[in-house]
């Protein structure tokens, strides 16, 4: 088990210290996050870092997931994918199941609920308990991950109402606000630099581990790590790869990407994917489990060109992940994908599959400013996207909901180093 | 122990940190810039000039106010970031005097100009206000000579808070670290006047610290490491 103390070597003794006060005076303070998984994606990833760093700072904080039937992940995919703007139906079933599961939720959960002094509610899935604990006597807050820059109107329309009763929401960009009669804060996510996806491996761990997937050490490697997702445009990565390859006829292409439980539609889109590579030998489709961390670190740091071609994306940890790793990334240019990848410095935003294929061409021709970008993205992460600036504004937030919404809140308590 | 740090007693050392709050106001073109720049909170102002340097942001030398970066970035108007870029805060007495130089800037643009340019739905500017959590870190410096054993390990919180905000809050304009050392009289005058001279805003919090511990390192015959 990982200290916040551990953190100091990667992110400064004075960060850990910051952490450590601004924690003193929400000792106690029970927290609960709930989402509806416990592996795969990001939010799964950061609520596994971030729970217990609360709690190491001696917060009293747990993470709850809600379960549902098949057509619950059914309808949660739908507002996912409504959110992102993609006109999708709303069946009054499937609207049901996922009022009658968040009840059914809530009653398990209601001890829990009801004596939380904080309440996270991920993302649309569990959005619903909050009706359900009419006696909550805590702040319940919206984390919403996901980008709702242009959100599908009826899906936002249907799921909006249920937010109004919120004392606030967290999104990651300004441009995912939305018209909400409570405070809005912006916290971006983050990586966990400690943790097996994201620490240092030796050249000869990354060497074995790519040995397992035949990839050629000797040829140049495209990655995309993600989801089977259209909004990840998979399909579009495997055309910017066929662009590149008649100029590099050398070039791998890797689609590395797990599943996750809440995801009803990963299945579909990766038969698509794999219709799209046409048994390309040099097209590798990785279905990985969830706990192949160390694969997919090993990956992005054995890739020559990361890239993360998003069509939509509420972050995207895993641009993150690879800049880490001293990897410039050509992202879509979306979401937050902008909020890291700064043009022409820390990597390349692109529109469209010929995009891509023209800035990893030119990557390819000239290393060394792989390298100067690399440089630059990895110390953009370090100052920007760690899990200890992440943890600084979680506490931040707290201390605002518990001592007021003041544009200035001072607090007299200290502790001593 | 002072709270204040405005007189000879010792120099309680804080930190803070922001929170960032979207206020749902954007705008899409200089028009609607000009217009929401009237009626925005002040908040907004400070934030978009001072607050993002503690929140996520790539260190732009060109831009160093939110303004001047969106119309480069996305407005492409060149000539406009480059006098919204030349703004400097500190040259005004308070945030509504700041507000009227943006939008007189802006408005005059909007008269050179025949219309003008709507960005992408995606790009607008979005104006965001902060909330500042204060907070004692429980190190006190007893005396002047002791600043030079503490300023190089200040967090940046703690420099954003003693020589940014502390402009905003003192009714002097200073910085804590000047408004302390007034309190000794003229014996560190030198230092003050230093001290004084450091220009916060062109440079990010890291260089802002190292220019400090000069300073301080300077001035007590201490090499700054």
């Amino acid at each position: 088990m990982k200290s916040i103390q551990d953190y100091a070597g990667v992110a400064g003794q004075d960060v850990v210290d910051h952490l450590r006060q601004l924690a003193a005076p929400l000792q106690g303070l029970k927290i609960v996050h709930v989402n509806s998984t416990r592996v795969g994606g990001g939010v799964a990833e950061i609520l596994r870092e971030l729970v217990p760093l609360k709690n190491d700072l001696g917060i009293d904080a747990r993470w709850e997931v809600i379960t549902g039937e098949e057509a619950f992940y059914q309808c949660t995919k739908n507002f996912h994918n409504g959110l992102q703007g993609t006109p999708v139906p709303m069946a009054e079933r499937l609207l049901s199941t996922y009022e009658e599961t968040n009840a059914i939720n809530a009653e398990e959960l209601r001890p829990v609920l009801e004596d939380a002094d904080i309440v996270f509610i991920h993302d649309p899935q569990p959005l619903l308990l909050l009706r359900w604990i009419p006696n909550r006597k805590g702040k319940w807050v919206w984390r919403c991950h996901i980008d709702l820059s242009r959100p599908y109107r009826p899906v936002w329309k249907y799921l909006r109402a249920f937010t109004l009763d919120y004392d606030a929401s967290i999104f990651s960009l300004a441009n995912f606000a939305q018209s909400l009669p409570h405070t809005q804060y912006l916290i971006p996510p983050s990586i966990d630099p400690l943790n097996e996806k994201n620490m240092d491996l030796s050249a000869d761990q990354v060497r074995e581990i790519c040995t397992r997937f035949d990839l050629d050490p000797q040829r140049p490697l495209m990655l995309q790590v993600s989801r089977f997702d259209r909004f990840k445009d998979p399909c579009g990565v495997i055309r910017a790869y066929r662009l590149v390859k008649t100029f590099a006829p050398g070039i791998q292409l890797v689609l590395a990407g797990g599943e996750a439980t809440d995801d009803p539609e990963g299945q579909a889109v990766l038969e698509e994917v794999r219709s799209e590579a046409n048994a390309d030998p040099d097209v590798h489709i990785l279905l990985l489990p969830p706990d192949a961390d160390l694969t997919i670190n090993a990956l992005q740091r054995r890739a020559d060109i990361v890239l993360q071609k998003s069509v939509k994306e509420g972050f995207g940890l895993t641009v993150t992940e690879a800049m880490w790793k001293g990897n410039p990334v050509i992202g879509g240019d979306t979401g937050g994908i902008r909020l890291q990848v700064v043009n022409h410095h820390t990597g390349f935003l692109v529109s469209s599959p010929e995009g891509a294929a023209l800035r990893t061409r030119y990557l390819l021709q000239h290393p060394e400013k792989v390298q100067e970008m690399g440089t630059k993205a990895k110390q953009f992460v370090r100052e920007n996207f760690l899990i200890t600036r992440h943890l600084r504004e979680y506490l931040s937030l707290m201390v605002a909901l518990v001592y007021g919404d003041e544009e200035r809140i001072e607090l007299e308590m200290h502790v001593n180093r | 122990m002072t709270s204040e740090n405005n007189s000879s007693a010792a120099f309680a050392v804080k930190d803070c940190a922001l929170v960032a709050i979207a206020t749902g106001q954007k705008a899409q073109d200089l028009r609607e810039l000009r217009d929401k720049l009237h009626n925005i909170p002040l908040g907004c102002i400070y934030y978009h000039f001072w607050g993002s340097r503690l929140r996520p942001r790539f260190d732009d030398p060109q831009y160093v106010n939110d303004f001047a970066t969106w119309t480069h970035y996305q407005v492409h108007d060149e000539t406009l970031a480059e006098r919204l870029a030349i703004v400097d805060p500190n040259d005004f007495q308070d945030l509504e005097s700041l507000r009227h130089e943006l939008i007189e800037i802006v408005e005059q643009r909007l008269d050179e100009i025949q219309w003008p340019t709507l960005v992408r739905p995606d790009a607008q500017f979005h104006f965001i206000r902060s909330q500042i959590v204060v907070f004692d870190t429980g190190h006190v410096v007893e005396s002047p000579e002791g600043l030079a054993d503490v300023v190089e390990h200040l967090s940046l919180g703690s420099v954003f808070y003693h020589f940014i905000d502390a402009r905003r809050r003192l009714p002097t304009g200073q910085n804590d670290f000047v408004n302390w050392l007034n309190g000794f009289g003229d014996t560190y005058s030198e230092l003050c006047t230093r001290i004084a001279s450091i220009d916060p805003y062109f440079v990010t919090l890291s260089e802002l610290r190292a220019n400090l511990s000069r300073a301080v390192g300077d001035s007590f015959g201490r090499s700054a490491s």
